[in-house]
């Protein structure tokens, strides 16, 4: 793509191609842009100042547009110089390093590089001075392939260092065609010179950086655009590609934001990136000169991102200079080693003037895209005055380097109507700031543009939301839908196979069922009642196996119905005595008790094992009760104790577990009950003595059922005594 | 003579334009009712029932057929104002005397979960992981903030946490920041 489309369509064969406009040195111009004082002497002169290091590293996380990596060190632990702190686990993630050798202190969200200055999780290392380096496996641009070289960029966790902070592996990955590779080197906010005093510093390096560049790229031309006011660095660039044919060092005129990505492709090439593009679609791929020079370094001394040189400027600092900083050096460190003489309001600014972000607090950390740090007094860049009403001027419409018109977008703004911002192409803003700079009624353009942005981003993102939700909700009740119907299904099928099994068996089965209905008849009749004549009927249609086990089955129910009749004869005889037993008041009835339940278990020595469970219950419910009536006295207590343990050990000789267990429940339950009714005192010991009168009677009359009724009767009584006492 | 060809010719076109409509209108024929999905859209798809409807699609069909469009707390006043242009109608305040509210999202507090599966049926868009027994928990990016969860909870382990503001999703709040004298 690219060339034919400039080559003479109009058959005029004169015209030269863009490529030969390019080669001969031709730059172009885009529309808009401003000329700020640039301010660039404070620092322009002065070598790169090197820091000692400072007492705490803090290194967030996460530092480029992307997600954080997935952290390899945990706190208390000792980490090498270069070490990665975090692994980039996908291709969005980008790791950071150990800056210098030392203990990592803490793992915290710590106030983040960003104008919300919102924590963000950050680790807090202490360096140990060593500077003790990990072991280094430096590559040769000749024995790689683009894979090795992509990884190697990935794992020194290099991110575009002119301020956007886009991971550089996925810039250079592209599988597009690329025509030109451009090096931005134009640096064009004020007050900035760190790529100025690195070209001068470190050009040779650069250009080995542009190499491994271009063979990931393989572009016709690179391009390396430079402002003209900064000629030493121009110089040092033009002899350090002198050996390289394609690579064309182009000095641009000075004006502001001729280092946007969007216009210095213009620039140098006259091309534009269309609307929501990106400059790839075009076959351009931009890098910083910063970031060639980290990747230099990444590849051939396997020395990752560790350190940046940053700007250091303004008035109240006494030594402004260029400083080569570690990615995690407090911005108080780097401005205390600076010289700072802080002033009343003073404002430290991170970034340049145009586009950066006002610190609220100095323990801010540099970071990868840290290119400035700026200190300025009042009197230098005064603080934003009062903003006025806009008088239709222009001026911004005239400044927009991106061609937008700020007006409109300002009412839109104001207005909230997302639909008109968009149609009026908010999102191609490029915030540089020109529009608030030549404002006459200094209104803050750009804020706004700000918030709109960040509210159309949310609105969008809202929007993919409701999508997912949506697809999600409908999901799932297609779901539920499918699931009912294969729960019918099943039903269904069950049915019939029940159906079919019943059909198969027969009628023979209708026999058996018509023996078994006979038998529960047989069972609830009375023992001695005219057992002969269904016995002689039954053996009839019977064979002889089934007819001897009838028998036996009949025999054993015989058996039972005598031993009921007994227990009942002498339940009667009990509950006779229990009757006399109840006319006696409450304590002596709570003595009396072992020998009541020891008499009914005597009598009942048959071996009946429910008679014995309840009276055990009934026993220890009764102790409860003692216990709960009369606290104080401590004897009945005790006999009552040694009344339940009694009970005990017989329902333990009775070797039903279950029935023993059931039966403690139920004494527990009544137990509870009991308490309840007995809330009130003065009601509680008439209750009470009705309550363990109808539970000796209970005890001593084996039939449960009769106890039940007994225990509700006497509760009912103790409620409405209690609640006529109370009104 | 002319007249008839004149009327030969006219009929000719008519019987041609009306063939070719007519097979457009089947060829072209609009399944569902374009003006519900339109409605759709515009509704958050929290799911959330506080409209009355069981979900948004309910909701939107609902509008559709003539009921007020101020039924929906979670799209708010925007929402009220989209569906008042899209519908021809005048923009009326939210009928429940409701402040748009922060966005929240539900969050499990997983030591008190006994694991008895009751928010995983209660969600309406599946953003409750877990199994019987076990803890459950709650996709964050899925969750709506819908609230159906809170009320089934017999441990009330369930609480609605404001989203918590990360450099992403701010939004330039320039008067949020706390101002600190740099000494």
């Amino acid at each position: 793509m690219g060339f034919s489309q400039h080559t003479g369509k109009d058959g005029r064969l004169s015209m030269p191609s863009l490529f030969q406009q390019i080669q001969a040195g031709k730059v172009w111009d885009f529309h808009g842009g401003i000329h700020p004082p640039t301010r660039k002497q404070q620092t322009s002169q002065k070598p790169v100042a090197v820091m000692p290091l400072p007492d705490r590293l803090y290194i967030p996380l996460r530092q480029h547009i992307g997600v954080a990596g997935q952290l390899l060190v945990k706190a208390g632990e000792t980490v090498l110089k270069g070490q990665p702190l975090t692994l980039a686990d996908n291709s969005m993630a980008v790791p950071v390093h150990a800056p210098t050798s030392g203990t990592v202190l803490a793992i915290t969200p710590h106030t983040g590089a960003h104008p919300s200055a919102l924590p963000e999780l950050t680790l807090v290392l202490a360096p140990d001075g060593k500077e003790q380096w990990r072991e280094r496996e430096p590559l040769t641009l000749a024995s790689c392939d683009n894979m090795t070289l992509l990884n190697r960029i990935q794992e020194s966790g290099i991110a575009g260092m002119g301020g956007a902070g886009f991971p550089t592996h996925l810039k250079t990955g592209v599988n597009q065609p690329v025509d030109y590779l451009i090096i931005n080197a134009v640096e064009c906010e004020p007050y900035i010179t760190a790529d100025d005093l690195l070209m001068q510093e470190a050009a040779t390096t650069i250009v080995k950086g542009i190499d491994i560049l271009c063979q990931l790229l393989n572009p016709k031309a690179v391009l390396i655009g430079i402002e003209d006011d900064k000629p030493i660095a121009a110089a040092a660039m033009m002899a350090a590609c002198s050996q390289r044919e394609h690579y064309y060092v182009r000095t641009v005129p000075t004006k502001y934001p001729s280092g946007g990505e969007k216009q210095l492709i213009q620039l140098l090439t006259n091309k534009e990136v269309p609307n929501g593009r990106r400059p790839v679609d075009i076959g351009i791929v931009m890098q910083n000169v910063g970031t060639a020079f980290a990747i230099a370094q990444a590849v051939l001394d396997d020395h990752p991102l560790l350190s940046r040189i940053v700007t250091v400027a303004g008035d109240t600092l006494s030594q402004p200079q260029n400083v080569l900083t570690l990615i995690g050096t407090p911005v108080s460190s780097l401005l205390n080693f600076c010289g700072f003489q802080s002033e009343p309001k003073q404002r430290v600014i991170m970034g340049g003037p145009m586009m950066g972000f006002t610190l609220a607090d100095l323990s801010v950390p540099v970071v990868k895209t840290t290119n400035c740090i700026l200190a300025p007094t009042a009197e230098e860049l005064p603080a934003a005055s009062n903003e006025m009403d806009c008088i239709r001027c222009s001026s911004c419409a005239d400044a927009c380097p991106a061609s937008l018109l700020p007006q409109q977008l300002l009412w839109y703004s104001k207005a909230k109507d997302s639909e008109k911002l968009a149609e009026y192409n908010l999102a191609d803003c490029i915030e540089c700031g020109a529009c608030a700079y030549v404002c006459p009624s200094e209104i803050p353009l750009v804020q706004y543009y700000r918030v709109a942005k960040a509210e159309l981003r949310e609105q969008q993102r809202e929007a993919l939301k409701a999508e997912q939700a949506k697809a999600r909700f409908e999901a799932r009740n297609a779901r539920l839908e499918r699931e009912k119907q294969e729960r019918a299904e099943r039903n269904q099928q069950l049915a019939a196979a029940r159906q079919q099994q019943q059909l198969a068996s027969g009628a023979n089965n209708a026999v058996a069922d018509a023996l078994a209905r006979i038998k529960a008849k047989q069972a609830q009749a009375s023992a001695d009642t005219a057992n002969t004549a269904t016995e002689t009927a039954s053996a009839a249609t019977q064979s002889s196996a089934d007819k001897t086990a009838i028998l036996a089955e009949r025999e054993r129910k015989k058996q039972q119905a005598r031993e009921y009749q007994q227990q009942k004869a002498a339940a009667i005889a009990a509950e006779m005595k229990a009757d006399e037993n109840a006319a006696t008041d409450a304590s002596t009835d709570q003595i009396a008790t072992p020998s009541d339940s020891a008499a009914a278990d005597n009598s009942n020595s048959t071996a009946d094992n429910k008679a014995a469970a309840v009276a055990a219950a009934i026993a220890r419910a009764r102790a409860k009760k003692a216990a709960e009536t009369a606290p104080n006295t401590a004897a009945p207590v005790q006999t009552d104790a040694e009344a339940s343990t009694e009970a005990k050990t017989e329902t333990d000789n009775d070797a039903d577990p279950r029935k023993a267990a059931v039966a403690a429940a139920l004494a527990r339950a009544k137990a509870k009950k009991a308490a309840e009714t007995m809330q009130s005192t003065a009601p509680a010991e008439t209750a009470a003595a009705a309550l363990t009168a109808a539970d000796s009677e209970a005890g001593n009359g084996v039939d449960p059922r009769k106890a039940a009724i007994a225990a509700a009767i006497a509760r009912a009584k103790a409620k409405k005594q209690a609640d006529s006492e109370n009104s | 003579m002319t007249l008839v060809t004149a009327l030969i010719a006219v009929g000719t076109l008519a019987l041609v334009f009306g063939a070719v409509l007519g097979y457009a209108a089947i060829r072209f024929k609009v399944e569902a009712d374009p003006l519900v999905e339109q409605i759709d859209d515009i509704l958050p798809q929290t799911q959330c029932g506080q409209c009355g409807y069981p979900g948004c699609r309910p909701y939107a069909e609902a509008i559709a057929n003539g009921d007020d469009i101020n039924k929906c707390p979670p799209g708010g006043e925007a929402t009220i104002r989209k569906l008042a242009d899209l519908m021809g109608v005048e923009a009326k305040p939210l009928n429940e005397a409701q402040t748009e509210s922060v966005k929240r999202v539900a969050y499990i507090r997983e030591d008190e979960c006994i694991g008895c599966t009751k928010c995983i049926q209660a969600c309406p868009v599946d953003a409750i992981v877990g199994a019987s027994k076990l803890m459950h928990t709650v996709l964050v990016d899925e969750c709506t903030g819908c609230d159906l969860c809170v009320e089934p909870c017999p441990v009330d382990c369930i609480d609605m946490v404001p989203l918590t503001v990360t450099p992403e999703r701010w939004k330039w709040d320039l008067a949020s920041i706390p101002v600190k004298m740099v000494d």
